[in-house]
């Protein structure tokens, strides 16, 4: 496991979410950076401005105004410079059609936001795992679909 | 231009220097690296981060290049053995047609030289895993790969994998991924049309 801190960019609108998603994340083992965004269209600007490192992995929640999760994704998929992000669905939806078609567009992970905060850090530590593995082995990141 | 008489006296010139010793070890490392045609950053004066895991043949160039400067590879004896440990289970998995059909304990074991004990101790220090999960996330990922780009069916690849049933491999399958193999061929299969739609 790396020492050095992975970096997260979070973009959710809802304050309390982007809160205990902060949290959950200094409680697990694996050391995180964390950014949050509130909406697509901040995100997209995060995204493309030349003076920051980009995330290791991107939380996206799909229901945002402005700009929606979906809509994010669909960009960040057919950008050059953005493409190969890990991103990770962060929604409330749990309904199969809706998991299937952001695989589809391209997301990495699922997460259905969990009702409890003990959950929400098992969640989050295994999507950070994961993604983890992915990044050390090597291995084509096309077949990286983790529905949690 | 020297003339003939300061030859024959022979006369000592000294010329003083001084160095950016941080500045020389870079331009050292830099010159070195780029004979390994690899992406590298170098970080800080004592670091240096590479873009893919380097083979051990390409670590043994590199200790070797930078020998001749005094600059000496510090190894993580730790590091190094779940290094190994990785990259057996990854020979295990990915190189032969069909898994050995030993307990990867006794195989890890074997290949190491050390007790499966010590072995399974230390990995779980250093990567917070387990050698259970990372055999299951590479065999799943050979799953995956058999499924879609050699169209092997699914009984075919828990014989070819040691899985004891297709139920077994199918369970197996949806704890790692949350999705079932069949949830699994129907995403990709779409993605490969949306792309095909989207060249056309």
């Amino acid at each position: 496991m790396p020492e050095k801190p992975l970096h997260v960019l979070l973009a959710d609108d809802d304050e309390d979410d982007r809160l205990i998603f902060k949290e959950a994340l200094e409680d697990i083992k694996i050391k995180t950076n964390v950014i949050t965004v509130n909406d697509g269209i901040e995100l997209m600007e995060y995204l493309t401005r030349t003076d920051v490192r980009l995330p290791d992995v991107v939380f996206l929640d799909l229901n945002m105004p402005r700009k929606n999760g979906m809509q994010c994704l669909e960009e960040i998929r057919s950008s050059d410079a953005l493409k190969h992000l890990t991103i990770a669905i962060y929604s409330t939806s749990g309904a199969e059609r809706d998991i299937e078609e952001t695989f589809v567009k391209g997301a990495n992970v699922y997460i259905k936001k969990p009702n409890d905060f003990s959950t929400l850090k098992k969640v989050v530590e295994e999507a950070m795992r994961i993604n983890w593995q992915y990044h050390i082995s090597g291995i084509n990141k096309e077949s990286f679909m983790l529905s949690l | 231009m020297a003339n003939l008489q300061e030859h024959s006296l022979s006369v000592i010139m000294n010329i003083l220097i001084k160095y950016d010793i941080s500045f020389t070890c870079k331009a050292i490392l830099q010159e070195q690296l780029e004979k390994l045609a690899v992406d590298f950053n170098i970080i800080g004066l004592n670091e240096i981060e590479f873009t893919k895991p380097l083979s051990s043949s390409q670590t043994e160039r590199l200790k070797l290049l930078l020998q001749n400067y005094g600059i000496e590879v510090i190894e993580n004896q730790k590091v190094a053995l779940v290094q190994k440990i990785k990259d057996t289970i990854v020979d295990m998995v990915w190189n032969d047609d069909i898994l050995p059909n030993i307990a990867t304990s006794t195989y890890l074991a074997d290949a190491l030289n050390h007790s499966y004990g010590y072995l399974s101790n230390l990995f779980s220090e250093i990567t917070y895993s387990t050698i259970e999960n990372y055999i299951i996330f590479q065999k799943i990922e050979r799953v995956k790969q058999m499924t879609i780009s050699e169209n092997y069916t699914l009984t075919e690849i828990s014989y070819k994998l040691n899985y004891s049933s297709v139920a077994h491999l199918s369970n197996q399958f949806k704890k790692t991924t949350g999705l079932t193999p069949s949830a699994f061929q129907r995403i990709v299969k779409k993605k490969r049309e949306n792309r095909a739609a989207v060249i056309n």
